[in-house]
């Protein structure tokens, strides 16, 4: 053998190599067997390990298939962002609308219209944001003006790839535009708040684990439904639940994306699956998981359990989240200008 | 006097060095270790073995088999071209080698989404041929060679270097073939420098965070490594579960390291022993 044959070896090497990759992605026959793969936002977590096993229960007895569902949980933004990038998934259920369009102008995923596929703007639930304080409420935080005083630690997550954290901005900036009175006052108030964010996490679930875990800050703002599982479930009598005097309505909406189920024979499973999210079985869940269902029975049973808010809408005060995304959380836009600001 | 403030400094040393061991690096994994069998050896047992676990489990030693062989024969390969040939352009391929050290992990994954990405370079010829490379396995294997690929040929660049060209040339002119002389004479000289190299390339293709976390997707059960697998309980407040599965990776740490204090020591015992 001489010298020259070196390269046949290492050929040799990465073709095995290289087959190894092919066998691990390449799935096999898979019977009577359909997967589906839901990319979702960051707090529902618990949500979905609830909800899949049901709905699978339900698929297995209507059509004899087994359909296996797999999850991505991260920042709203950053999952719109591997979906454009190129994340097979086959339904989006994200924070906001916004996200979801992303998804749908910058790639072939999901055609558009897509909002009106489905009841409710297609959002299954709502939510709205509330504040969770450390138990006994030390210090005397009541409302949103109360978060900007000095000394009050503020935790939420980046608004540039966290959901949640961009319904949080809009919600102060809400309150600051009707106690104001103007653009100029809220934006004002939004920059002191900002001012006293010590951290800011990409997820809603990583600021959640900051404030509770790692015990940083007065104030969590939270997702109401992050706000009592951390208060339910994490450290009972640990914390409490502050409802602020004005929030926003947040719809976080769901979506087959056709353009990969299409590709993965899946679409019809994938429709079935959301519309099963608006089912009494599947609200109630939801109810249980301290979402604010849509249906009104599930709505009736659980309303007990969420403080009553004045709700404000994306559409009414924002003129919808094209509008919202673009004056706000675009690149040089309010927040960028802001929180350059306030780190100076 | 004089010896007594001397071995008084030396005992101050030391005190601190442990103190700071003990802070820094015992501690911890202890905390590690307790966390993760703080709900008992059941639960542990349990988080182990669970579908998701098991399948970050796989992944991990998938990923370590598959880019350990292969940074093997390229830092072989560019050892040898480095060490024992003149050539133009050698220091601009040392540069090369070093490049995913200089990188950070997170640029290291982009970079992968930028070629591969639906968007990217090759994104719409694979989409169209249905070929899927970032947001699964094989992304993941891509990004942790790149992360990797120094450890090998660093390892053995200075070895090959210092011992010279005299045995290979040796082999040669009493007629040895090419790959006999690789076989017989290079590989026996440099293999507990590679065995070093490759532990050190192993701990760190299952180690690997930042640049598998943008590639992966985070798909449980089917993209998420060790790594991916404990922050993802973490956030779901399993902490008992993180913790476990992370002390898992902490011993294949220490294995690693014990494996490397053997290597170590015959290394330096051979070459002691080269000169007589």
């Amino acid at each position: 053998m001489t010298m020259k044959k070196a390269p046949i070896w290492c050929a040799a090497a990465l073709s095995i190599a290289l087959g190894l990759l092919a066998g691990c992605s390449g799935g096999g026959d898979k019977g009577n067997t359909v997967e589906l793969l839901n990319v979702s936002y960051d707090p529902t977590r618990e949500l979905y390990a609830a909800i899949n096993p049901k709905f699978a229960a339900q698929w297995k007895a209507e059509t004899g298939q087994t359909v296996k569902i797999t999850m991505s949980h991260g920042g709203s933004g950053k999952q719109a962002r591997a979906v454009i990038d190129g994340l097979d998934a086959d339904v989006a259920t994200l924070a906001l609308a916004y996200d979801i369009d992303e998804i749908a102008t910058r790639s072939d995923a999901l055609t558009k219209p897509w909002q009106t596929r489905l009841a409710n703007n297609s959002a299954p639930y709502t939510s709205t944001i509330v504040f969770l304080v450390r138990s006994g409420n030390p210090k005397g935080i009541r409302d949103w003006n109360d978060l900007v005083k000095p000394g009050v630690q503020v935790i939420t997550p980046n608004p540039k790839t966290s959901g949640g954290a961009r319904w949080n901005f809009l919600a102060a900036w809400a309150y600051g535009r009707k106690v104001y009175g103007s653009d100029a006052g809220a934006e004002e108030f939004v920059s002191k708040l900002l001012a006293n964010v010590p951290v800011l996490d990409s997820g809603a679930r990583g600021s959640t684990t900051t404030f509770v875990e790692r015990g940083i800050g007065d104030v969590l703002l939270a997702w109401e439904n992050e706000a009592f599982l951390a208060q339910k479930e994490l450290g009972k009598g640990k914390f409490d639940i502050v409802a602020p005097s004005i929030s926003i309505l947040a719809e976080p909406p769901v979506a087959v994306l056709d353009g990969n189920t299409k590709r993965h024979g899946t679409t019809e499973v994938a429709e079935a699956y959301l519309k099963y999210l608006y089912t009494p079985e599947a609200q109630d869940i939801i109810g249980r998981n301290y979402y604010r269902p849509n249906n009104p029975e599930a709505a009736a049973k659980y309303a007990h359990a969420f403080p009553e808010l004045k709700l404000v809408t994306i559409d009414d005060e924002f003129g919808g989240w094209q509008a919202a995304q673009k004056r706000f959380f675009a690149d040089g836009g309010v927040f960028d200008k802001i929180f350059a600001k306030t780190r100076r | 006097m004089e010896k007594f403030g001397k071995s008084t400094a030396r005992l101050c040393l030391i005190g601190v060095a442990i103190a700071f061991l003990a802070m820094f690096l015992v501690l911890p994994l202890v905390s590690v270790f307790a966390e993760g069998l703080s709900k008992g050896i059941e639960a542990y047992g349990a988080a182990i073995i669970e579908p998701d676990a098991l399948s970050a489990i796989r992944l991990t030693l998938l990923v370590a088999a598959i880019s350990v062989p292969l940074n093997i024969v390229f830092g072989i390969a560019a050892a040898w071209a480095i060490a024992k040939f003149d050539f133009r352009g050698k220091s601009l391929l040392t540069t090369f080698i070093d490049l995913p050290f200089s990188v950070s992990p997170v640029v290291a994954g982009l970079i992968y989404v930028l070629l591969f990405g639906a968007h990217g370079w090759l994104g719409p010829w694979l989409r169209a041929h249905d070929i899927q490379i970032v947001f699964a396995v094989p992304g993941i294997v891509l990004a942790t060679i790149f992360v990797t690929f120094p450890f090998v040929a660093r390892e053995l660049i200075p070895l090959m270097s210092e011992q010279g060209r005299d045995d290979e040339e040796a082999a040669l002119s009493l007629g040895a073939s090419g790959f006999q002389t690789f076989w017989h004479v290079t590989l026996p000289n440099i293999r507990w420098g590679l065995l070093y190299g490759v532990l050190l390339c192993n701990a760190r293709a299952m180690g690997e965070f930042g640049a598998v976390s943008v590639v992966s997707g985070h798909l449980r059960g089917q993209t998420n490594t060790m790594p991916l697998h404990v922050e993802i309980l973490y956030n779901e407040y399993n902490f008992a579960a993180a913790f476990a599965v992370a002390s898992l990776l902490a011993l294949l740490a220490l294995v690693t390291l014990i494996l490397k204090s053997i290597v170590e020591w015959r290394f330096d015992h051979r070459r002691g022993g080269a000169g007589h």
